[in-house]
């Protein structure tokens, strides 16, 4: 008789306690973020699709078209053109083109990358509705940014 | 027009429009206070703070189709619905808002309203059967278990009361509550001090009774959908469905201001000043919130415990504190 009452005041207890802890929750603040609205700034080892680098001082590609990154990639997503310009003494970029339906982001190309042109992009808000919107022109990206 | 006839068609349009909107504020409210009890903010994008987002969900069922399964009893399938919605409406003939506004001073109100309010459950048996769907029978065989078991305790508590207030009627039930809350059934010092000590027990079975009556959560065993697919109204779509779910808010309003009405004092102040029909509203909606509050707080329980909890606890702490209440009357 006595585990009866015992159930019961626990029993009531229990859900009492329950209820303070939700009130508590409440009137706490959201934690959820509204996506479309706001996002969340994406962490240092991010790892989206690589982009070129901008040098400070030029406002230029990093890159001296070595070709490294193109025969680093195991799945032959990334395309490198460059030309020599007249009295010139360095190659410079000519366009820069990755294939992001192959690419696994390995990051192979971004360790073979000597000067350090490349790095991964934050950017993960990627949606297509055609095969061909996820073939970069990085060097085009890299102008606009 | 015969006044009596035009008070009838007021009486009836307006229980109607207030259940419809009731309904859809209270789901506006439920996701809000589920949203924030998750860390959440629940709909905010239709409206000001969400505010319209029931009327948009409510065009959504309208304009669905109504599908009725193969093998499906027809009449009563199509019956149901409307059978959940008119007891629903009917209840609110005897709900006193304030000294003045109520469709009917009814001397016998209490009885009629708990006669009303248990056809509810027929029509949820009803539903279930005619759907010709497992899930929607054992729903539906739940549900009049469910409602046969707290239907007992909360008679017993409503007895209770009105021993204490020797009336039916809840107009004088509720005036005879007049002043402060010292005043107020739940806790009677200035009447009856000896029942402030049983009267809060009359309201917590009252409330926890009222709760299950309603299948609201964790007594939702009619619609458990991680078991059930969606219980009784499973194969209901559009505006089917759309009853069933005004019929269960406008169940919880009127549990909640039962409650109100026979504990928390109506439509009279706390503090004496003023009373009206806001007083009234603004206790129902706590209530209300409290429900939800539970809701979303604990698991739903299984239907043993359900049952345990009903024929091994309520029934024998309300029937011993009818007896102890009618000691006391009698003593003091």
């Amino acid at each position: 008789m006595s585990g009866y009452f015992k159930e019961i005041i626990d029993g009531t207890h229990s859900l009492v306690a329950g209820m303070g802890v939700t009130i508590k929750y409440m009137v706490k603040p959201v934690v959820t973020m509204q996506y479309p609205r706001a996002s969340v700034k994406m962490t240092a080892r991010y790892r989206g699709h690589i982009d070129l680098v901008k040098d400070a001082e030029t406002g230029e590609s990093l890159c001296i078209v070595c070709g490294m990154c193109q025969k680093a990639c195991p799945s032959g997503c990334i395309s490198v053109a460059g030309e020599k310009p007249e009295g010139a003494k360095k190659k410079v970029l000519t366009s820069y083109r990755l294939d992001f339906t192959k690419c696994s982001l390995c990051g192979l190309c971004v360790e073979s990358c000597k000067p350090g042109a490349i790095t991964f992009s934050k950017d993960y808000n990627l949606a297509g509705l055609t095969k061909d919107e996820f073939i970069f022109d990085l060097k085009k990206r890299l102008e606009e940014r | 027009m015969n006044p009596e006839v035009s008070r009838l068609l007021i009486y009836v349009v307006a229980a109607i429009a207030f259940v419809a909107l009731n309904a859809a504020m209270l789901v506006w409210m439920e996701r809000k206070v589920a949203g924030h009890m998750q860390g959440r903010i629940g709909p905010k994008e239709v409206g000001p703070f969400g505010l319209l987002q029931s009327f948009a969900d409510g065009i959504k069922l309208m304009t669905k189709q109504l599908i009725v399964p193969e093998g499906a009893d027809v009449p009563l399938f199509k019956v149901a619905p409307m059978l959940v919605m008119i007891p629903a409406v009917m209840c609110f003939v005897t709900i006193p808002f304030s000294e003045t506004v109520a469709a009917r001073n009814i001397n016998v109100g209490l009885l009629l309203l708990f006669a009303i309010a248990s056809v509810n459950i027929l029509a949820l048996l009803l539903g279930g059967w005619a759907s010709n769907n497992k899930y929607a029978v054992i729903s539906a065989a739940r549900a009049v278990s469910q409602n046969v078991a707290y239907e007992i305790p909360m008679l017993i508590t409503a007895i209770t009361v009105v021993m204490f207030t020797r009336t039916m009627n809840l107009h004088d039930i509720v005036m005879q509550q007049a002043g402060g809350f010292w005043n107020w059934n739940i806790l009677p010092f200035t009447k009856n001090p000896a029942m402030a000590l049983v009267m809060p027990i009359s309201f917590l079975i009252f409330f926890t009774c009222s709760m299950a009556e309603t299948n609201r959560a964790p007594f939702d065993l009619g619609e458990a959908e991680s078991e059930l697919v969606a219980g009784f109204h499973t194969e209901y779509a559009g505006m089917g469905f759309g009853l069933f779910f005004l019929g269960e808010y406008a169940n919880v309003f009127i549990g909640c201001s039962l409650a109100v009405i026979l504990f928390l004092g109506g439509w009279q102040c706390p503090f004496g000043l003023a009373p009206g029909i806001h007083w009234f509203l603004i206790k129902v909606y706590s209530l209300i919130f409290v429900v939800m509050w539970a809701r979303w707080t604990f698991p739903r329980t299984t239907i043993y415990g359900l049952l345990n909890l009903s024929w091994k606890i309520l029934i024998p702490i309300s029937l011993f504190n009818l007896v102890l209440t009618g000691a006391l009357i009698k003593v003091f």
